[in-house]
């Protein structure tokens, strides 16, 4: 107008593809839905989804053999970088294990419309209706993962948290059987992670009148320069580190995941355990470390604080549960806070990319485990659905002994015995604890660890030293997808708890280069 | 003065997160929800113009569009339990515990 050129932004398309790749094929579900007859849509949207994650899985790996650059992407807005790839490359592997899952069975609700019990239910299920729109929401949901632990400001973040967080309130309420449990916990995990992405907002908004920025960078920058400001800093900082707590599940925030894991579909539940957890962790150790680092004397004891708490929260109140997805949930709490230590354990640069190496190759092995363990899960049956109380899995290694030896394996590697998965990835982090410097930290850990070791250890002798109940649960016989997440997930417990060095040098080589800023 | 706003976004956000925790009816609590975001919003929008930039502004937009996007889940998902339960009191929904 008055003289001024406005220049056009750049994007790194390349760079981004993955992310658009998952975007776009969500668009096109969604026009599916819209448009093909109801017999096709899910013949149609199974491929789709599968084939949009491996798609985006492709890209990943190319961009990360072509190099990384050294500045964010989309005008500074997303850093694709090498925790941001290794990242990437977890969510999209564990959400395609998730996706076979999700396909698998009839698990959700004919119409989610539809009343529970009613007559319109009843006639939705014989004419055989199916909520296709399952797989839209589980790419955006995906697609939302992927820009937030890569997102590099604050407003993307944000955006990429909702993106993340709303299909994932609408999944969690479309369960076939329990409805009732499904729809509550939808509610729940909804109203919390709204008033929790409230608290978010309100802390960007502090830091941005601290900053006159929401760049990590500028923010970053601003630590040294702006004076006299502290107190809307750090209250900022408090605001936006409880919206990023909370998704983790950490304590005091965690109130949400026992009730939304418990109520979800068992398969929803396994891509939230797995992936939201890992995107969750990627966020935190971006705000924490590159717009924050420097102000880590102050946030580092809360931090202290919160780990404790989570790790003695989860493995405490894990041993008073009577439901398996509910213990399965203050397990994954208890993980939280292990994940936690590593990323307080920050210092000098070579610290900083050991404890994130060891944060990215504990939550890999986390990953794959947890799908692992809810696909059992969904194997085991009553009349009513899934058999969840713990009582009714006594006896299981009698009946099936594969079955309940995978589910005993997998609950080893979630206590961290060695040869499997989760030796090496505890191993990993608390070392990188002791180097920087929370030595206490590891005590109350392994402390934790041990209590975590007891109820794990609790329900393999229930499954093998206790006799089954007559009218005990019948193990469904697995269809291809769930079998095929069993196997994988089994494999992937033992390779990287026996070989666990291409992985850690891949961990090793995403986290040697850090953040870029 | 800018700083009047910044008051009174702090005074919008703290009625709204009370309302959160004390209110029953999970639309209330929505709403009580919508005003911490329209907190956040005046928020932004007082402190880009204290900054003297445009970023907080158009942040704000940003935010409307993802509260209209919440509008829609939550709505449907309020709407879907209150046609189950013919209530929409957060203190009903109490199958899922300890």
């Amino acid at each position: 107008m008055n003289g001024t050129t406005i220049t056009a932004p750049t994007i790194e398309y390349a760079l981004l593809a993955p992310m658009l790749i998952v975007f776009g094929a969500a668009l096109v579900g969604v026009l599916v839905e819209a448009f093909a007859p109801r017999y096709l849509r899910k013949s149609i949207q199974m491929p789709l989804t599968l084939l949009a994650l491996i798609g985006a899985f492709v890209t990943t790996v190319l961009t990360a053999l072509n190099g990384l650059p050294e500045r964010a992407a989309a005008m500074g807005a997303v850093a694709v970088d090498g925790p941001s790839l290794f990242i990437w490359g977890i969510i999209l592997i564990l959400a395609f294990v998730s996706a076979l899952l999700i396909n698998d069975d009839d698990q959700f609700v004919a119409q989610a419309a539809a009343v529970p019990g009613s007559v319109d239910e009843e006639e939705a299920v014989r004419s055989g209706f199916a909520q296709t729109e399952v797989y839209p929401l589980l790419l955006f949901a995906v697609g939302g993962m992927l820009l937030f632990p890569a997102s590099n400001d604050l407003l993307a973040m944000f955006v990429a948290l909702e993106v993340m967080s709303l299909p994932l309130y609408l999944l969690c309420g479309l369960a076939r059987r329990r409805r009732l449990l499904s729809q509550e916990a939808s509610v729940k995990y909804f109203l919390l992670g709204a008033f929790s992405s409230a608290f978010f907002l309100y802390g960007t908004a502090l830091v941005y009148g601290y900053a006159g920025s929401v760049d990590l960078r500028a923010i970053s920058e601003a630590l040294g320069s702006v004076s006299g400001q502290q107190t809307l800093l750090l209250v900022g900082v408090a605001l936006l580190g409880v919206g990023l707590l909370f998704k983790i599940g950490a304590a005091p925030f965690q109130a949400w995941k026992p009730d939304v894991y418990q109520g979800a579909p068992t398969a929803v539940t396994a891509l939230m355990a797995s992936t939201v957890l890992v995107a969750a962790f990627g966020a935190l150790l971006r705000v924490f470390w590159v717009a924050l680092g420097n102000l880590d004397w102050d946030w580092r004891p809360v931090m202290w604080g919160v780990a404790i708490l989570t790790m003695i929260v989860g493995a405490i109140l894990a041993i008073t549960q009577t439901d398996i997805k509910r213990m399965l949930a203050y397990s994954s709490i208890a993980h939280a806070g292990f994940l936690l230590t590593g990323v307080i354990a920050t210092g000098s640069a070579a610290q900083n990319s050991q404890s994130l190496s060891a944060v990215l190759f504990y939550m890999a092995a986390y990953g794959f485990t947890t799908v692992g363990a809810f696909a059992v899960v969904t194997m085991v049956r009553d009349a009513g659905g899934e058999a969840g109380h713990l009582s009714r899995w006594a006896g299981l290694g009698k009946r099936s002994p594969v079955l309940a030896g995978i589910f005993a394996f997998f609950l080893l590697a979630f206590a961290g015995i060695p040869l499997t998965s989760g030796f090496f990835g505890k191993y990993a982090v608390f070392t990188a604890a002791v180097g920087g410097g929370a030595l206490p930290l590891v005590i109350v850990g392994v402390v934790s660890s041990a209590i975590a070791a007891f109820f794990y250890v609790r329900v393999i002798v229930l499954m093998f030293f206790n006799e089954p109940a007559a009218d005990g649960p019948s193990i469904a016989a697995p269809s291809v997808g769930t079998s095929a997440v069993v196997a994988l997930a089994a494999a992937a417990t033992v390779v990287l708890g026996v070989f666990p060095q291409p992985v850690l040098t891949l961990a090793d080589q995403a986290a040697s280069a850090l953040f870029i800023r | 003065m800018t700083t009047h706003y910044l008051v009174l976004s702090a005074l919008l956000f703290a009625i709204g997160a009370i309302g959160v925790l004390t209110r029953r009816n999970a639309i209330v609590v929505f709403m009580c929800v919508e005003l911490m975001l329209n907190a956040c919003n005046l928020a932004f929008v007082t402190f880009a113009r204290q900054h003297g930039n445009l970023d907080g502004q158009i942040i704000a937009f940003f935010v409307m569009v993802v509260a209209a996007a919440e509008v829609v889940i939550g709505l449907a998902i309020i709407v879907m339990i209150f046609r189950t339960r013919r209530s929409a009191s957060v203190d009903d929904a109490n199958l899922l515990k300890y």
